[in-house]
């Protein structure tokens, strides 16, 4: 049977794990290649490796980065942050990433999804989504959910899908650091409605808001970063609760 | 040992050059004739599309060399669907090996099962071969794909993702692995040593 995945998430800034709370304020938590071999080991089931180095350098340090991910864990994952062009895509799938994650790019340039789909198939293409509720309506955020856009989060969800994505990563910037829970509801509609896997994030606190993201947001994965790098929850005792909850996990 | 590696063009090979590397062997990507009927063991990986890849193999006839070949050879993804008799991706005519046909994968519920099958499923019905030696029983495998191999006598591993189809499939001295070894974890790392063995 096919199971749950449960993603831990990495931002690097300049080849170091940082993690924001609310994208904010960023805070140190270790190497990367070395944390993605504890999860990897720990019985994580994909890796997404988030990149917020803003210098000019960037390309290259994150492509080097892919590279000794690559050569040292054997489970599968997605590199995003700042990618735009079928060009850099191109650079992060041969230094050995297995998809690629896109957000504000998407945003801006909606085709770049189907030129990027044609090119190295639907399967590595991921397109993340911020969200934020506004006076009832949720609508798309990008630039690290600072900026407001027109788009209502379904409507851009199914078009990104129509668009050739082959999976969504959808966070919700109201839950993202508070640990409350994910945004069962919303991922619940979302996921309903398209025929593509949907990643949950933002919100992760406790062992019982992964059961729930699973069954009432019917999430295909769901992700979380800083309650894993500080250990308040350990992959191993998430899966056996998780199992124990007859949600199908590996284990 | 050597072992060479099917240069064609499909996406994301250097991640079973790298996972070969872990397991302590040193593999060669080429699309060479000659270093591929001399190697050890051949690998075929893939990711992409069939009638794309099926010409590009054509057109440098590596669909002959393939079909010639008689050492231990291991089709992984779109690597086994190839070596399948047709695909129902833009009809094309594969390189039959196995007389299976692959097909889409068409879900009756699109809620319950999406397209492609993303994630860790398990390898079940597992039959008495040295590429599944010291397996655990229903090993967990990474899958990436929409299209699958029909259930055969060639089958010797199945999975169920809507209905059960080959996870692994063999005949001779062609062994084909619908996931991703390279990204399996340990499961995976034991098939690709097993393979390495035979």
């Amino acid at each position: 049977m096919l199971t749950k995945r449960i993603i831990p998430c990495l931002d690097i800034k300049e080849g170091r794990t940082v993690k924001g709370v609310n994208f904010v304020e960023l805070r140190d938590a270790g190497d990367p290649v070395e944390l993605a071999k504890i999860y990897s080991d720990e019985g994580a089931d994909e890796l997404v490796f988030l990149d917020i180095t803003a210098t000019v350098d960037k390309r290259k340090t994150l492509a080097e980065l892919v590279t000794k991910v690559a050569k040292a864990i054997n489970i599968p994952f997605t590199v995003g942050g700042g990618i735009s062009t079928v060009e850099d895509v191109k650079v992060l799938l041969n230094a050995g990433a297995d998809k690629i994650s896109i957000n504000s790019s998407a945003v801006k340039n909606p085709q770049i999804i189907n030129e990027m789909a044609a090119e190295f198939g639907s399967q590595c293409i991921v397109v993340a989504i911020d969200t934020r509720n506004v006076d009832g309506i949720d609508f798309v955020h990008t630039h690290g959910g600072r900026r407001a856009t027109l788009l209502k989060t379904q409507e851009w969800a199914q078009e990104v899908c129509e668009r050739g994505a082959g999976e969504i990563l959808l966070t919700s910037m109201d839950h993202d650091g508070t640990k409350a829970g994910f945004s069962n509801e919303l991922l619940a509609e979302i996921s309903s409605a398209l025929s593509i896997p949907v990643i949950a994030s933002g919100g992760a606190g406790t062992m019982a808001h992964f059961k729930d993201v699973f069954t009432f947001g019917k999430a295909d994965a769901a992700l979380a970063a800083s309650i894993f790098h500080f250990k308040e929850i350990g992959i191993p005792e998430l899966k056996r609760y998780l199992a124990d909850s007859e949600i199908s996990i590996r284990n | 040992m050597k072992i060479a590696v099917i240069k064609y063009n499909s996406g994301n090979v250097q991640s079973v050059l790298y996972a070969l590397e872990r397991l302590g062997v040193q593999a060669e990507l080429t699309d060479d004739a000659e270093k591929i009927r001399s190697a050890d063991k051949v690998v075929f990986p893939g990711q992409g599309e069939a009638s794309t890849a099926m010409k590009y193999l054509k057109k440098r006839n590596l669909d002959t060399l393939i079909g010639d070949l008689k050492q231990p050879f291991l089709g992984v993804c779109l690597g086994l669907q190839l070596l399948c008799e047709h695909s129902e991706e833009n009809d094309t005519k594969c390189l039959g090996i196995f007389p299976v046909k692959v097909k889409k994968f068409v879900p009756e519920n699109s809620q319950e099962f999406k397209v492609p099958h993303v994630g860790w499923n398990e390898l079940e019905d597992l039959k008495n071969n040295p590429l599944l030696a010291d397996l655990p029983a229903n090993p967990f495998v990474y899958y990436v794909h929409s299209y699958y191999a029909e259930l055969s006598n060639l089958t010797l591993a199945s999975t169920h993702y809507i209905h059960d189809f080959s996870g692994i499939l063999h005949r001779d001295n062609y062994y084909a692995i619908q996931a991703h070894p390279e990204k399996s974890g340990l499961v995976g790392e034991k098939l690709l040593s097993n393979f390495l063995r035979i």
